[in-house]
């Protein structure tokens, strides 16, 4: 009994993992391709501002569609592979304090605070407006 | 194509560290304060600013461009994320916690760059 147990509990920890894996290779990509196509204005990071930004618009409308009040129906795999995988692969912190701390080491301090202040204060407006449209959604009636 | 092949092993690595770190974190400190997220992006931050400033050395093995696709576009990016503290950070304040908001917000900021300046002198230092 509790062999069988823990053995559905290992195939759900596998099949939630293999999730977050494909989702992270989704995001990682496309993160990868906009670094391609978005360069950088006057040596702003524009395509790093772009990836978190709308990573965390998506991660606040689809988190709050398929939440416990949300009007679509996402399975625990599904939502670990958008929010968790993709969401997290995509957005990234680190290329975001790599690319301050070479503006500050290249004495353009000015662009370096501008792209902190900028960055936080869009992440923050971006997961926000994702919520609240969500809320939106959710309320409307019918299917 | 092996650019491609790079990106997808470090995403694969980033992506599975940062669940299973988040997850262990969650369990043994709970999950009032999103301490796991911190740990990840200060590490992250730390660990890339060691890779970026080795990569400054033309002839070390991360100027070249499929180990850095590996390890600071796919794995250190997938490691990191930006989704979650936003969401993170939205949770706080709307459960009324903003002095915890305000608090994730500016500690997650400070030590990331920290961290990353950190690798950056420790680099500097042993050359």
């Amino acid at each position: 009994m509790s062999a069988r147990k823990s053995k559905t509990t290992n195939s759900k920890t596998a099949i939630l993992y293999t999730s977050v894996a494909v989702g992270a290779v989704l995001g990682g990509v496309a993160r990868w391709l906009a670094s391609l196509l978005i360069l950088p204005v006057s040596g702003f990071p524009l395509a790093t501002l772009f990836v978190n930004v709308t990573g965390s618009f998506i991660i606040g409308f689809y988190g709050t569609l398929t939440g416990p009040d949300g009007r679509w129906f996402a399975s625990a795999e599904q939502r670990q592979l958008v929010m968790t995988g993709f969401c997290g692969g995509y957005t990234t912190f680190s290329s975001f304090s790599l690319e301050t701390v070479r503006l500050l080491r290249g004495g353009l301090t000015e662009t370096a605070l501008l792209n902190i202040a900028v960055s936080v204060v869009t992440w923050l407006l971006a997961v926000w407006l994702g919520y609240a449209v969500a809320v939106r959604l959710n309320r409307l009636k019918g299917d | 194509m092996s650019n491609l092949i790079s990106i997808v092993l470090g995403s694969v690595l980033g992506g599975v560290a940062r669940y299973f770190i988040s997850g262990v974190v969650a369990r043994r400190v709970g999950e009032t304060f999103p301490w796991g997220t911190l740990f990840i992006n200060v590490s992250g931050a730390f660990l890339i600013g060691i890779f970026g400033d080795m990569a400054e050395d033309k002839t070390s093995l991360l100027a070249s461009p499929d180990p850095w696709l590996f390890a600071v576009t796919g794995f250190l990016g997938c490691y990191t994320t930006v989704s979650s503290f936003s969401l993170q950070t939205l949770s706080l304040a709307r459960d009324g916690q903003s002095g915890r908001a305000l608090g994730y917000v500016v500690i997650s900021v400070a030590l990331s760059l920290a961290a990353a300046g950190a690798g950056f002198a420790l680099v500097d230092w042993m050359k």
